[in-house]
């Protein structure tokens, strides 16, 4: 269990630094739908609730998962679908 | 297939994820490749959630497709719908729905171990947990209050109309604020230390939800953007504890990325104002009576007022023109007027830039989408400091709804709310315009000498008409 919280405390810090990295490198003119895009992969918590809903982990389990499956879902196509929207305004002309 | 392959399978199928979550969001670093980064996120995310249902124990699929269905369609028809202009308030809804996802998947995992493990829990899990609990739901009625205040909700209280969108002060609010503080620390230890029942867990939403609304209530209007980006971090932070909290690798490494992409966004909107993150979270602007010059000391005498024909003698054969936007554009929705004129210049062989402040509007990038949308060239949207750098080579700056973003004051008056803020140094141009309803203050409260500057001509008009008189009168001239 110990090693387990380990990995994944390492998993979690190399990915900050990773995300560091390469946000800084986003030019101003994205910051919205870098926020509207990275906000969509927050609705990652879905396979979470995929799990929590769909495993017959008792009806608690169950209707927490289902809502949460609703709003992660909404969280993630809105904001992908959104985020698309945004940027396909952003071109160069001729 | 035995059981320890699926696993490593799908466990292989979420590294692709992250990988390809990397890759998309490398690829928002630039205008050209960013449509397709999108588009990567979104397969990395259908590819977990593909590896989800394939590997997991899934017996209800009737439940899980429908609410998949609910929510895509849902989630579709917001997006489609909200105009432009109406861009931060959706990017607050969404990212509210996103912490309380994981708050109560956080709740489901908590209840199933609950039943399942006979209280006897590992504390890394309900650390994780309550991590969860905790910033899922200060996100969600964070954002749920900060909706409301772009969307600029008001309600009645007391015979007296009160606007959402202005910040709300609450007297004691530090005491009420500390307090709430340490009742959600304090519940936070019950649900680690009680692991028979949910009830801790679900008042620590409880607490931590009245908590997301205290912080968010009084910050308001030109801090918004600082605020959506924190939130933005959070929606990130609350997925990788509930990662944590159930073991698994894509929710922690997506998780983080958007953690770090909100403090990121959050740091450069505190720097834009020279304001420290808890400088705009604890302290209020623009309530105080601001010391320094009042209005009358300022303006008397000095504005200049113009006309549309005159600004239209005055581009006459100019060979650069700058227009700096602010959250005024977004409101009289003038960027396609604006478009018309800056295209109606250029075929007269002026130069037209855009310049943008970083925190111009009510969220990071506002502007930027805003112009986008009405299909000007992001070559043409410079920062700041590269148009700072040339602007005294500039021959008319044209201001339309901006106001403490330009004020000179803040490069000139120490104790003002604003010293050391970087502004667009509209001033050094040779003409600055400036195109405003009135003299009102901007949302520092306090009056900017640019509007009586020697060099500077008043246009008192509401945006879009303003710039629909100015694209008659240059096309008359």
């Amino acid at each position: 269990m110990e090693t387990d919280l380990v990995a994944l405390l390492t998993i979690f810090v190399l990915a900050i630094f990773v995300g560091f990295e390469i946000i800084t490198k986003v030019p101003p003119t994205l910051h919205t739908p870098l926020m509207s895009g990275s906000n969509a992969i927050s609705g990652i918590t879905l396979v979470g609730a995929l799990t929590a809903a769909g495993s017959g982990h008792g009806t608690l389990s169950t209707v927490l998962g289902c809502i949460a499956v609703v709003l992660a879902t909404v969280n993630a196509v809105g904001g992908f679908v959104v985020s698309h929207r945004m940027l396909s305004m952003f071109r160069k002309k001729g | 297939m035995d059981p320890a392959t699926k696993e490593v399978i799908q466990n292989v199928a979420y590294l692709v994820a992250s990988v390809l979550f990397i890759f998309g969001l490398k690829g928002l670093t630039h205008p050209r490749t960013a449509v397709r980064g999108n588009l990567t996120g979104s397969v990395a995310m259908l590819i977990a959630v593909l590896a989800t249902l394939w590997g997991g124990d899934i017996i209800s699929w009737n439940l899980l497709i429908g609410s998949i269905a609910v929510g895509s369609v849902a989630g579709t028809i917001m997006a489609l719908k909200i105009p432009m202009t109406g861009m931060p308030q959706m990017v607050a809804l969404f990212n509210g729905v996103g912490g309380a996802a994981s708050f109560l998947v956080a709740g489901a995992e908590l209840a199933y171990l609950i039943a399942h493990a006979d209280g006897v829990l590992a504390k890394q899990t309900t650390i994780a947990i309550a991590a969860s609990g905790l910033i899922g739901a200060v996100t969600l009625l964070g954002s749920l209050v900060a909706f409301a205040k772009l969307a600029e909700f008001k309600f009645t209280f007391g015979g007296k109309k009160i606007w959402f969108s202005s910040s709300l002060v609450l007297p004691g609010r530090h005491f009420i604020n500390s307090l709430f503080a340490i009742v959600c620390a304090g519940l936070c230890v019950m649900v680690v230390m009680n692991t028979t029942t949910s009830s801790w867990y679900w008042l620590l939403v409880v607490a931590a939800s009245v908590l997301g609304v205290l912080i968010t209530i009084p910050i308001g209007g030109a801090d918004m953007p600082v605020v959506i980006a924190l939130l933005n971090s959070y929606s990130g932070l609350a997925a990788c504890a509930t990662g944590f909290a159930i073991n698994n690798n894509v929710l922690i490494i997506a998780g983080s990325l958007v953690g770090a992409s909100g403090l990121i966004l959050t740091s450069i909107m505190c720097k834009a104002m020279n304001r420290s993150l808890s400088n705009v979270i604890f302290a209020t602007m623009g309530s105080s009576s601001a010391s320094g010059p009042s209005a009358d000391d300022v303006y008397e005498g000095k504005i200049k007022a113009t006309s549309a024909d005159e600004i239209a003698m005055l581009l006459d054969g100019v060979q650069r023109v700058v227009i700096v936007p602010g959250y005024g554009l977004a409101v009289s929705q003038a960027q396609h007027t604006v478009r018309d004129f800056a295209n109606l210049l250029e075929s007269r062989g002026t130069a037209v830039e855009f310049g943008i402040h970083p925190v111009a509007g009510r969220m990071p990038g506002h502007m930027n989408v805003l112009l986008a949308e009405a299909d000007i060239d992001y070559d043409k949207l410079k920062e700041m400091d590269d148009v700072n750098s040339t602007m005294d080579t500039v021959d008319v700056a044209i201001v339309i709804g901006a106001n403490d973003v330009v004020n000179p004051v803040a490069r000139t008056d120490p104790n003002s709310p604003i010293a050391g803020m970087p502004i667009i140094n509209v001033d050094k141009a040779r003409t600055v315009i400036v195109i405003k309803r009135s003299l009102s203050p901007g949302f520092a409260g306090i009056p900017n000498p640019l509007f009586a500057a020697d060099n500077t001509l008043m246009f008192f008009n509401d945006g879009k008409k303003a710039f629909n008189e100015l694209v008659a009168a240059v096309k008359e001239s």
